[in-house]
């Protein structure tokens, strides 16, 4: 599988040796880290939720598009579910690949489009007691925004939790 | 007709329960989504949200048939 879920701590030595191909001349990996802040709050934890049947299909798809588009060898991702604490990895994406600029570019397309679209959702917990859905809360708060922007709420930059 | 509904993230909360079995007359995903808003009073606006059935992306004027799982899907927010 290329994309796939972990219950506990991802586990990258034996994720990066699933990238190995003797035709590859090195590989490109993005990990995904729980950050302490967010747009001003202070972030102590995180709960990571996924409609798992879906979500798998569709991070198979992406795979899939980018070995379509960019001449790479193998690629993989692999996402944490469950509650992490800050500085834990969320997410790792793998891609090797004959020459370093294709991998480069398949890495982030692989990252920005699972952001985009795999059915993830993520709370965040904060220092003062509050809590909330990322991309829900607000969106709740002003619907009216939404309706002229129907995809703002898929785009990663606004909300997220890591860079 | 009987469906099977599954909520995740916010509408799990707002629904209290993360899944349901439910008697229906709602012929589409709108409809339905309409009937459980009225019920659980969800915050996000259906042009918010994607929908599933039997795990996969849905048109929201799919006709539903007996047996269907359907799943909402809040703006979603992986990585």
């Amino acid at each position: 599988m290329h994309f796939r879920f972990a219950q506990t701590a991802i586990d990258t030595g034996p994720a990066r040796l699933e990238l190995l191909d003797s035709g590859a001349g090195g590989y490109v990996s993005f990990e995904g880290w729980v950050r302490n802040h967010n747009e001003g709050h202070e972030v102590t934890r995180l709960e990571y939720e996924a409609f798992q049947e879906l979500a798998v299909k569709e991070g198979e798809r992406i795979v899939a598009e980018a070995l379509r588009r960019f001449p790479v060898k193998r690629a993989v991702c692999i996402h944490r579910v469950g509650t992490l604490t800050v500085s834990e990895m969320a997410v790792w994406v793998g891609v090797s690949s004959a020459h370093r600029g294709e991998a480069f570019e398949a890495c982030r397309f692989i990252i920005d489009e699972v952001k985009h679209r795999v059915p993830i959702w993520k709370k965040e917990h904060y220092r003062n007691g509050d809590s909330g859905w990322v991309n829900c809360e607000r969106c709740a708060a002003a619907p009216s925004v939404a309706h002229d922007h129907p995809s703002h709420h898929f785009e990663p930059a606004v909300s997220t939790t890591h860079k | 007709m009987q469906l099977k509904i599954q909520y995740y993230a916010l509408m799990r909360e707002q629904a209290g329960r993360s899944e349901e079995s439910l008697d229906t007359s709602a012929a589409t995903p709108a409809d339905l989504y309409r009937e459980l808003t009225a019920r659980y009073g969800f915050t996000l606006a259906r042009e918010q949200l994607k929908v599933a059935v039997n795990s996969e992306f849905s048109d929201w004027s799919r006709r539903l048939t007996a047996g269907d799982a359907v799943v909402f899907i809040p703006p979603v927010a992986g990585g």
